[in-house]
């Protein structure tokens, strides 16, 4: 006979599951963290032996080095290129890829046609295509066309990559609004159209900021494509940008940190802002079909 | 499971997932589907046939003239790589990776959601330590663990000093040796996959129903029965939508391999996707690079395809 924990010896049980998924957590974050602190930390305390554990002076240093405000430093990495570049490039395909992305994930969701599943299929799949086996093509012919090294071409490969996750979570969102909802619109003397854009976007503005979020993350950690088809600062982004900071022999520890902390701002901002909408956008389906 | 399937008058499972009474508009939704379609063609669609081709010809990118097609060649690049041992060296230590990552990041992620879903204090704050790895590009992943693995100036040995497992003098290579670096990577990998998993189980496992759990109780089941014979079979759709997201991004571990070792030293951690990277853009050699393009374009649709089928069929289940 197998006890079950009942009264004050489930309460000390529970205690523990909750001490011990505190400690997990922490490990879990920690190694992030440090990278944060790094980032504001002499770089004596970082390249010391024996290790300085506790942070014991905090500085804006890296950051001055960085943006040039440091007389002493004379190479530079080129930031404001960087920025200038993910912002660009993130922004633009992000805007285009969720008006198509929706657009799609609409059909899917509401409509009956011919090749309903092997569209939805096929777009998927080109979602699976790895960003390393699509670069070298995609190097070729952009030669041609003048469109290596430039932002707008960047985009361009972005909006076609975040088209299929965005219409599969759209394809989500638009299945939870009930079908009753379309029809009384018809009834109404809508089109197809005008039940869409003026009944259906309208209520799935929390999924579509959601997969707004997803496609502009996507773009603004994409590295793959980005590190083959910009060979200079003109396109290239922050996450080849990154390189700036190693040497042959030598790497810059703490000015990487600085600049993976502006790396993160967008990320930060999306899980204060979309943590409950991710879940069930993530998810829906697999509760009922 | 199947007291769950109450919608009355199914009419065969499967239709009912393809169809769920969707509405007949003749060609309207193929008019909301081509901007999408015909982008994807054309970004992604036509370039990869043109790296098929490509793939059949010995195209190096300094020999502007080796771009042309002869049937009597078509197949060498392929037949190249079928004899180089470093192919078959990273397709083993991609598919050696693949296993263990996917395997450990879910059987981790479970035990993590499951621990979670018990927690009764401080429930958001955990939450919000969980996504923390999720603010981390995958290049920065791959960075900060090559930082903490360095073998002079890394975290992880400073640690072993420090705690004096290690001596001063006997600083571990973890990048270096075999097969630590593997290891690393492995666990760089882990860590960045984590979260995503963890969210999408927690949030199965907390939508499960109380009653089922309530009624095993009663019949004396154990923790470890109750996970075995009620949340595992009933997570399962959960667990298929968490390892397709996976699947879909698991060439993001190329960013991670090529910050850390970039397949070194010596080709030890070298995996699929590095070496298409060394055989095209650094040698060059684009024709070559395009076949093994290919080989692992099918092997990573393959995977997804898995699935993909595999999550509908759950779907379909429930």
């Amino acid at each position: 006979m197998i006890t079950r924990s009942v009264g004050p010896n489930r309460q000390r049980n529970d205690r523990i599951w909750n001490a011990v998924a505190w400690v997990v957590l922490l490990m879990l974050a920690l190694p992030a963290l440090w990278i944060i602190i790094t980032a504001f930390r002499p770089n004596v305390e970082i390249n010391t032996f024996p290790p300085v554990w506790i942070p014991q002076r905090l500085t804006l240093e890296a950051y001055a080095n960085m943006f040039g405000l440091n007389p002493e430093v004379q190479q530079r990495v080129a930031v404001e290129a960087y920025l200038r570049n993910s912002l660009l490039a993130s922004g633009v395909s992000t805007a285009i890829a969720v008006a198509l992305g929706t657009l799609a994930g609409y059909a899917f969701a509401r409509f009956r046609f011919r090749f309903h599943t092997p569209l939805f299929l096929g777009i998927m799949l080109s979602r699976a295509v790895p960003g390393v086996a699509l670069s070298l093509p995609l190097f070729l012919l952009f030669n041609r066309f003048g469109l290596v090294n430039n932002v707008l071409g960047l985009a361009l490969v972005y909006i076609a990559i975040n088209i299929p996750f965005t219409a599969w979570l759209m394809d989500g969102f638009f299945r939870q609004i009930p079908k009753e909802l379309t029809e009384s619109a018809y009834i109404d003397g809508c089109g197809y159209w005008s039940a869409f854009w003026r009944i259906e976007l309208p209520l799935s503005l929390p999924g579509l900021a959601t997969a707004a979020i997803f496609a502009f993350l996507a773009a603004w950690n994409e590295f793959q494509i980005v590190s083959v088809l910009a060979r200079n600062n003109a396109a290239k982004t922050f996450p080849p940008g990154l390189f700036a900071f190693t040497e042959q022999f030598t790497v810059d520890w703490r000015g990487m940190a600085a600049m993976s902390v502006i790396m993160m701002a967008p990320a930060v901002i999306f899980v204060i802002l979309v943590q409950r909408n991710l879940v069930s956008g993530l998810t829906f389906g697999a509760v009922k079909g | 499971m199947a007291a769950n399937s109450n919608s009355p008058g199914e009419k065969g499972a499967a239709t009912r997932f393809l169809e769920v009474s969707r509405i007949e508009a003749g060609f309207f939704p193929f008019a909301m589907i081509s901007p999408a379609l015909i982008l994807i063609l054309l970004v992604v669609g036509f370039p990869l046939l043109y790296s098929l081709y490509v793939s059949f010809t010995p195209y190096e990118l300094l020999k502007p003239n080796s771009l042309n097609f002869t049937t009597a060649r078509a197949l060498r690049n392929y037949q190249k790589l079928l004899n180089d041992e470093i192919f078959w060296r990273s397709l083993w230590n991609t598919i050696v990776f693949l296993a263990v990552t996917v395997n450990l990041s879910y059987a981790l992620s479970m035990a993590l959601s499951q621990l979670l879903a018990r927690v009764t204090v401080g429930q958001s704050l955990l939450r919000t330590l969980l996504m923390v790895p999720m603010m981390f590009a995958p290049i920065l992943v791959g960075m900060q663990f090559r930082w903490f693995f360095n073998a002079n100036v890394g975290l992880v040995n400073n640690f072993l000093i420090s705690i004096g497992l290690i001596q001063e003098q006997g600083q571990i290579a973890w990048l270096v040796d075999v097969p630590l670096g593997m290891i690393s990577i492995m666990i760089a990998s882990i860590w960045m996959n984590i979260p995503v998993l963890t969210i999408i189980l927690l949030a199965g496992t907390l939508s499960l129903p109380s009653e089922t759990f309530e009624a095993a109780e009663v019949d004396g089941a154990s923790g470890w029965q109750k996970f075995r014979f009620i949340t595992f079979p009933l997570l399962a759709p959960f667990s298929y939508i968490a390892l397709t997201i996976m699947s879909l991004d698991i060439a993001r571990a190329f960013d991670i391999v090529r910050i850390m070792t970039d397949g070194g030293p010596a080709r030890r951690t070298e995996m699929l996707w590095t070496y298409i990277t060394r055989l095209a853009i650094e040698d060059t050699k684009f024709g070559l690079g395009s076949a093994m393009s290919w080989i692992t374009v099918s092997l990573s649709v393959l995977f997804t395809l898995y699935f993909f089928r595999q999550l509908v069929k759950a779907r379909i289940v429930q």
